[in-house]
C-alpha cells in the first residue's frame, strides 16, 4: 500500500525481520485476514451440520426435537456464543474487505479497528440475553 | 526504487485463457455480492431464532412449522441456503487451491466440497418445500396449535 518514503526508511533501518508496507502482511491487514479464513472454515462446517439437523423436520417432530434440545444445554449454549462471535466478525470484516476493494484500501486499518468496536457492541447485545436464556431455562 | 510485486494467485488456480467467461473474477464478484444478502439474510435469521423471546430455548418442531408454513421465511430461507452454501463452497475451494500442495488432495478435496454443497442444496429445498407441518399420527402437543383446527 501506499507508504510515505519516511515511514519506509524508518522501517528498513529497523533489524525486525516482519515485512512491512504491505496489506496483507503483518500486522492488522494479516491478522484479520487470517481471522477471517478461520471463522469462514468453522461456520462452514457449522452450515453442514446445521443443515441436516433442521432437515429432521422432515422426519419427524419427536427426532427434530431430540436433537434440537441439544442445542439447549449449557455447553452448546456457549458454543453458540463463539459461533455468532465468528459470524458477526466475519460479517464485519467481510464488510470492511468490500469497502477495502471498492472504496479505499488506505483506511483498512481504521476499519479493522472498526470491526473489532463493532464485534464489541453486538456481542454485548448478544451474550448476555442469549447465556440468559440458555441458563435460566 | 522500484520492486515488482507479483499478484497474489494461488499457484493452482487455473490460468485465465484468452477468451472466455473468467470464472475467477466471477467467484470474486460473487463472494462480495452474496456476502451483503447474506448479513442481511443470516443476522435477521439468528435475531428472529436467538434473540426475540426465549431465543433458542423457544426452539422446537412446532417453532420450525410456523416459519416454514409461511411463503415469507420459506423464500427467506431458501434464498440463505443456497447463497451460503455456494459462499462457504467457493471459499473452502479457495482454502483447498492455497494450502493442498498436491494435484490429487486438490481435486479429491474439491470434489467432496461440491458433493456436500450440491447434496445439501437439494437436501435442504426439498425439506422447505415437501415440508409436513402437521404429520399424521404425531402427538398434539410436540406439533404447532394450528394443527389441531385440520
Amino acid at each position: 500500500m501506499p507508504q510515505t518514503a519516511g515511514t519506509l526508511d524508518s522501517q528498513q533501518k529497523t533489524t525486525s525481520r516482519r515485512p512491512a508496507g504491505t496489506l496483507y502482511r503483518g500486522n492488522t491487514g494479516m491478522w484479520s485476514w487470517v481471522l477471517h479464513r478461520i471463522t469462514g472454515v468453522a461456520i462452514f462446517f457449522f452450515l453442514l451440520v446445521h443443515i441436516l439437523d433442521t432437515a429432521l423436520v422432515r422426519v419427524s417432530p419427536e427426532a427434530y426435537n431430540a436433537v434440537i434440545s441439544q442445542y439447549q444445554t449449557p455447553i452448546m449454549g456457549l458454543g453458540e456464543v463463539a459461533l455468532v462471535g465468528a459470524i458477526v466478525f466475519h460479517a464485519f470484516n467481510g464488510l470492511r474487505i468490500i469497502l477495502i476493494d471498492f472504496w479505499n484500501a488506505k483506511y483498512q486499518r481504521v476499519l479493522f479497528f472498526v470491526v473489532i468496536g463493532l464485534w464489541v457492541v453486538t456481542m454485548l447485545g448478544f451474550a448476555p440475553r442469549h447465556l440468559i436464556n440458555v441458563f435460566n431455562h | 526504487m522500484t520492486s515488482t510485486i507479483e499478484a497474489p494467485r494461488s499457484p493452482s488456480t487455473r490460468s485465465t485463457k484468452k477468451s472466455g467467461v473468467n470464472w475467477e473474477k466471477w467467484g470474486w464478484i460473487y463472494m462480495r455480492v452474496s456476502g451483503v444478502v447474506l448479513v442481511v439474510l443470516i443476522f435477521g435469521h439468528l435475531f428472529v431464532n436467538l434473540m426475540i423471546g426465549e431465543g433458542v430455548s423457544a426452539l422446537n418442531f412446532a417453532f420450525v412449522a410456523g416459519k416454514l408454513t409461511n411463503p415469507f421465511w420459506m423464500t427467506w430461507d431458501v434464498i440463505m441456503l443456497w447463497l451460503a452454501l455456494i459462499h462457504g463452497g467457493n471459499g473452502m475451494r479457495t482454502l483447498v487451491n492455497d494450502y493442498a500442495t498436491s494435484r490429487i488432495s486438490r481435486g479429491i478435496l474439491k470434489i467432496a466440497i461440491l458433493v456436500s454443497v450440491v447434496s445439501l442444496i437439494v437436501l435442504g429445498t426439498l425439506v422447505v418445500f415437501t415440508f409436513d407441518p402437521c404429520p399424521a399420527g404425531a402427538p398434539a402437543d410436540l406439533v404447532a396449535s394450528f394443527c389441531k383446527s385440520l
